[in-house]
């Protein structure tokens, strides 16, 4: 897994609550047997319309938040399906981090496990910088995660995390290297586990 | 005060027993390697694990505890024939191309024992209670009907548990949701989970892991305790359990990978042992009387999104709530009664189950569905199929003028052909009724079979509640 240790990057602001894996990416681009390829198809049908044509007022196909690789969305991201192909195709298009004020729990997992990185904030922080970055699109922010820190030019707070996920995104580990050192122990577990057939 | 919490300590929910039973060690301030009995896969989530696994040069661990299905991409009709689709055909051939190489056990398209993996799997007594069990798939808290930890997980975790056989974990908080009285007449178990949903929310049950308590749930079926269990994620919660008792056990008793004779008698003593005891805490808790839940509709883009099939649509005025009626084209206020529907689905992980189908035939026998509707069943396992021909319902829905098709995921997610038309609504027993899910455009409306089927008679939503005392 990529490291991550600090960011200073702008935002996409996309204030919609509750945003589903179903539009994170559609089902029907769900067929690769690969990782690669899903930014392409992030948001697809909120950033295309039937006819396949850019709908031009959704955040993400506004030319000024083209070098953006945070985006700060509204409560209950990544509600519904568990589909890691949602943490891949966000880190696909280019995002490092997503901040939002609560997120689901399958893709806070999944995104932690892909390098990618969820801030929850406040609703009134959250609220505050989905203005700022509203207002003005080359407004920056810095993550820092060993410090746990969000900060703009005009405001910051404290983030949590769990402290094994941060160690793992601080060094690019993976939990399956851990669980696969875990070896013998487990075995152990095996010998006295419960099992009727 | 000691002597009070020491008593505290040994209380246990039924979580906490099961999950406690499978703790093989802890990160020092860190999460549990929890241990899975359990591993169920599927075609569109296990092939970027299988890959991980290549690139690490490590087998499968426990290739004996993972059971596999090919049901999200496939085809419900002219399975016998070669997939059309050449992604989704590739997709069903790696899965048997992994599944031989490392000797996992494949109900491939066509099996006797193919299915959706959270219908075929139980139906088999592959679930158990006191189990552990995961698949790459959100709907996995189906098998909490059981009495059993299961849960969706993301493809990095397959990987891990086809490495290792368990998974890091930090332990949920606990949630029960008591339901008691007597449900009202035409209110099935899917209006039951409808409700509690959109009374709580759709993010209530976020990090928690939910117990339904109560005499709703004691009295229902297994069929029926799945469909409550199944939409556990609806809510946030990553699973939700009942308690095993003796409509488990019976359940149980037979089936296939079920334990047998003298191991059935021991598996019977110890599941007895794991509902929650008296006096056990849980960090959240709810109680909804029964007598207040009534059919239900979905309005909106989210399982949250609920009211009573005869209410109206709520004013909220939020921009993501408008958001949602647009796509709907819906407005605040209205009802839903009247509406014309021109396509019905019966089907999903939610609402396949034998039962289902024998709920909508009683409805639908002797009746002709409206002219203007598609009602499509899909049943969720090859066994269901074979049930709804031995019991005569397949006439029963082929004369009615249903279209019954082949077993799987089909329109629930439209990700074979099954697809509804952009702007028709569909009114459907699945669990999801997010933009887009049962096709681009389509507005997804959901209720239970009794609803779906009375929709697909009269071609518009009508007040099952009054039909039912008429």
């Amino acid at each position: 897994m990529e490291k991550f240790t600090t960011l200073k990057a702008t935002a996409v602001p996309l204030a919609v609550e509750n945003i589903d894996t179903d539009q994170i990416i559609p089902a029907r681009f769900l067929k690769a047997t690969d990782k690669k390829g899903f930014g392409d198809n992030l948001f697809k049908d909120w950033r295309f319309d039937k006819k396949d044509e850019m709908v031009t007022g959704f955040p993400l196909n506004n030319p000024a938040y083209n070098d953006a690789q945070i985006l700060v969305a509204g409560n209950n991201f990544g509600c519904g399906s568990s589909r890691e192909h949602a943490a891949w195709a966000i880190s696909g298009y280019g995002f490092k981090v997503v901040i939002s004020s609560f997120f689901a729990d399958i893709f806070k997992g999944n995104a932690l496990n892909n390098g990618l990185l969820p801030i929850q904030v406040t609703p009134s922080f959250l609220e505050e910088l989905l203005t700022t970055v509203q207002k003005d699109p080359t407004t920056k922010i810095t993550v820092d995660l060993e410090n746990q820190m969000i900060e703009t030019a005009s405001s910051k707070a404290e983030f949590d995390i769990d402290p094994y996920k941060k160690v793992c995104l601080l060094n690019g580990y993976d939990d399956i290297d851990f669980l696969i050192s875990q070896k013998e122990t487990i075995e152990n577990f095996e010998k006295n586990r419960i099992v009727f057939n | 005060m000691p002597a009070f919490t020491e008593i505290n300590m040994t209380k246990k929910t039924l979580f906490d027993k099961v999950w406690d039973a499978h703790v093989v060690t802890a990160v020092p301030n860190g999460p549990q390697v929890l241990y899975i009995d359990k591993h169920l896969i599927h075609e569109v989530t296990s092939p970027q694990a299988f890959n991980e696994l290549e690139e690490r040069s490590i087998k499968v661990a426990r290739p004996d505890q993972i059971v596999a299905t090919a049901d999200h991409n496939t085809p419900t009709i002219d399975q016998h024939l070669p997939i059309k689709d050449p992604l989704s055909r590739n997709q069903l051939s790696q899965l048997t191309s992994n599944c031989d190489k490392h000797e996992i056990t494949l109900y491939g398209l066509g099996h006797e024992n193919n299915g959706i993996v959270h219908v075929m799997a139980p139906e088999l007594g592959i679930t158990q209670p006191g189990m552990t069990m995961v698949c790459g798939d959100s709907h996995t808290s189906t098998h909490g009907a059981f009495g059993t930890i299961a849960f969706g997980i993301g493809t990095s975790q397959v990987a891990q548990v086809f490495a290792s056989q368990c998974l890091l974990l930090q332990k949920p908080k606990s949630l029960r949701v008591n339901v008691n009285g007597i449900l009202p007449p035409g209110v099935l178990s899917k209006d039951v989970i409808l409700y509690i949903i959109a009374k709580l929310g759709t993010n209530a049950g976020t990090g928690y892991f939910c117990e339904y308590a109560g005499n709703v749930f004691k009295e229902m079926s297994m069929e029926s305790r799945m469909t409550v269990c199944n939409m556990s994620i609806e809510m946030g919660a990553r699973g939700g359990m009942i308690a095993p008792d003796q409509t488990t056990f019976d359940y149980l008793e037979g089936k296939e990978f079920a334990p047998q004779g003298d191991a059935f008698a021991k598996a019977v003593a110890y599941w007895k042992t794991l509902p929650t005891d008296e006096g056990a805490e849980f960090d959240q808790e709810y109680h909804i009387d029964a007598e207040d839940i009534a059919p239900m509709i979905t309005y909106g883009t989210n399982p949250g999104m609920g009211i009573k099939i005869n209410e109206s649509i709520p004013d909220k005025g939020d921009m993501t709530f408008e958001k949602a009626l647009e796509y709907m084209n819906f407005k605040e206020g209205s009802q839903l009664l009247n509406t014309p529907i021109n396509y019905v689905f019966i089907g999903s992980c939610t609402n396949s189950r034998i039962e289902d189908f024998r709920v909508a035939a009683d409805y639908v026998k002797g009746k002709q569905k409206a002219a203007n509707v598609n009602a499509w069943l899909v049943p969720g396992s090859q066994k269901v199929a074979r049930q709804l021909e031995s019991e005569g319902l397949k006439e029963v829905f082929e004369e009615a003028g249903f279209v019954l098709r082949q077993p799987g995921c089909s329109a629930c997610l439209a990700m074979n052909d099954d697809k509804i038309p952009a702007g028709e609504y569909c009114v459907s027993t699945s669990n999801r009724n997010f933009e887009g899910r049962q096709g681009q455009g389509a507005r997804t409306i959901l209720a239970s079979p009794l609803v779906a089927a009375a929709t697909a008679i009269e071609g518009k939503i009508i007040d099952i509640t009054k039909t039912l005392v008429a």
